[in-house]
């Protein structure tokens, strides 16, 4: 493959994700990730090649307009568009899906309000992240906490696409930390508001629930009339 | 000596009845289907006096198939919901009856569980990640921690719900899964379409649009239902990929009536694969809705006694899948 210039430096892959492989490598005396979108042989080429192009390009955007937003996220060193490679800064330390498992109260509380302090910066911004999980949030120094993939971000203003991000982390936390849930979404919404304001925070939260009722199946407001017909009629 | 479970299946368009034993044999399976006139869905109401109209033949043939007897059962299951009111209240009325009529236990059977234990019981499969994909749901779910926990699924119509949609704007027969394969093999020009995966979630309303709309722009018919397959699936095995990913199960199970459809199982078997995960696929005679989901997992609540009293027996139209403990596991 092109990008192995290190020659006989070997590749190790770190982590099969489920659009990339993360490999790490030494690039330039650096310890460096280097996310390739390999090709997906369950989709036809065309959809393919234009869904991993697409999704290369714009994560390298957005992890560089993360940082500006003042979200931590790994610097961007080189993009290779014919492999669909970013080359970024490796960053050390346990991801947050495992380091929440080892919190109690405060740590726990203080680190999920900083998860809702970052959200709420990218939001600002106008970068929703698109996939927000416990496993892809990065505890440097057991202080800092990076946001490491932007593979499903886009650049949007819209109430449904935060609406949207907030249910995907409030439907991580139920499950993977179903025990954790409500302790630690509720301090994601806390930071949230500390940056986005009482006003928004509402709006969003409304909307994240509006979302969360469309699917199938997830209780609604009974329709008045038929209530007594589903309720109970035998 | 084995417990022996009648179950009785009335969600959606199947009213089906199955006796099985506690130690996982299949005795018998019978299903009758409304099928709603060309371009039309699924009426409830028609659908309801339907599956009344059949309950007699299919019930007394499940249980002659089985040659158990009505005084030889320990338990009437019944899948209380998710599904439509007026059929749920069918299968409902009936087991009440047969439960009080022979003195024995009721029990109530989410149809989802039914969906997931026929596909276990039918592949051996022990810890799956599961692809549940019924008319009324299109989920992606693991067990933990005595429930079945969602990691992704539909934020608006399921997969069922799109094929048959689709299907019913160009005038095929129902059901609309089959009908699009059909035409789909005989395509092979990809047509773009909105391809939407949010997290492990998949959106397919935007994609019902696109695709309806281009049943009057021209490409054939052929190429649009190729497309359609391609990115509607193509979503959800990245949706599944993703929560294969996440959870690092070692099984990938896919249940409900989409299973029968051979390019998404292809599909989900390369995501597997690549990802050490073994893939399997309920029996396709158990694949659409049918009473034995519901006798095997009332078999499974029997041994731990899961009885509801009649008197709170009401259907649940809404019930979710997440809703539902499930000691057995």
């Amino acid at each position: 493959m092109k990008w192995r210039f290190l020659g006989d430096e070997p590749t190790t892959l770190m982590r099969k994700g489920a659009e990339a492989s993360i490999f790490l490598e030494e690039w330039h005396g650096r310890r460096v990730v280097m996310k390739t979108r390999l090709p997906k042989s369950y989709r036809v080429d065309s959809l393919d090649s234009s869904i991993r192009l697409a999704r290369t390009l714009r994560e390298a955007h957005l992890l560089h307009d993360s940082k500006r937003a003042g979200v931590p996220a790994p610097t961007v060193y080189q993009v290779m568009t014919d492999t669909c490679t970013i080359v970024m800064e490796y960053v050390e330390g346990p991801r947050l899906k495992e380091a929440l498992t080892k919190m109690r109260g405060p740590d726990l509380s203080s680190t999920c309000r900083l998860v809702g302090i970052l959200i709420s910066r990218l939001h600002s911004r106008g970068i929703v992240h698109g996939d927000l999980t416990t496993s892809n949030m990065i505890l440097r120094g057991g202080m800092k906490i990076f946001l490491i993939d932007f593979g499903l971000s886009d650049y949007s203003h819209e109430l449904e696409a935060r609406g949207v991000d907030m249910l995907l982390m409030s439907r991580a936390f139920k499950s993977t930390h179903f025990s954790l849930h409500s302790t630690a979404f509720r301090a994601v919404v806390n930071g949230y508001r500390t940056i986005a304001g009482e006003h928004d925070t509402q709006l969003v939260l409304e909307k994240m629930r509006e979302i969360g009722k469309r699917g199938r199946y997830s209780e609604r407001p009974r329709q008045g009339a038929l209530s007594h017909i589903e309720q109970g009629e035998v | 000596m084995p417990a022996f479970i009648l179950g009785i299946e009335s969600t959606a368009h199947t009213f089906g009845a199955s006796v099985v034993d506690s130690d996982g044999h299949i005795l018998s399976d019978i299903k009758r289907v409304y099928v709603p006139a060309p371009g039309q869905g699924i009426h409830p109401r028609e659908a309801a006096q339907h599956h009344s109209s059949v309950a007699d033949v299919v019930i007394r043939g499940a249980l002659s198939k089985s040659g158990i007897g009505p005084k030889d059962l320990d338990g009437v299951a019944v899948a209380l919901g998710p599904g439509l009111g007026p059929t749920l209240r069918i299968g409902a009325t009936l087991a009440r009856a047969i439960a009080c009529r022979l003195r024995i236990p009721l029990i109530p059977v989410h149809h989802a569980i039914g969906h997931i234990e026929i596909g276990a019981l039918t592949t051996d499969a022990r810890d799956p990640l599961v692809v549940l994909l019924s008319g009324g749901h299109t989920a992606i779910a693991a067990f933990a921690s005595h429930r079945w926990r969602i990691y992704g699924e539909t934020e608006d119509i399921t997969l069922g719900n799109l094929l048959d949609m689709f299907a019913r704007s160009a005038g095929l027969q129902s059901p609309g899964g089959p009908a699009i394969e059909r035409l789909a093999s005989r395509g092979g020009n990809f047509v773009e379409l909105p391809y939407t995966v949010k997290g492990n979630d998949v959106s397919y309303s935007g994609l019902l649009t696109a695709a309806t709309k281009m049943l009057r722009a021209g490409p054939r018919l052929e190429d649009l239902c190729f497309s359609l397959q391609e990115v509607s699936f193509s979503m959800l095995a990245e949706a599944a990929e993703r929560s294969l990913a996440h959870t690092e199960k070692k099984e990938v199970l896919l249940v409900g009536g989409v299973a029968a459809n051979s390019t998404l199982r292809n599909k989900l078997e390369i995501v597997a694969s690549e990802h050490g995960a073994i893939f399997r696929a309920v029996d396709l005679k158990f694949a659409g809705d049918c009473g034995a989901q519901i006798s095997w997992a009332g078999a499974l609540a029997f041994n731990h006694r899961l009885f509801i009293d009649i008197t709170h027996s009401q259907v649940k139209p809404r019930w979710r899948v997440d809703e539902v403990e499930v000691p057995w596991r």
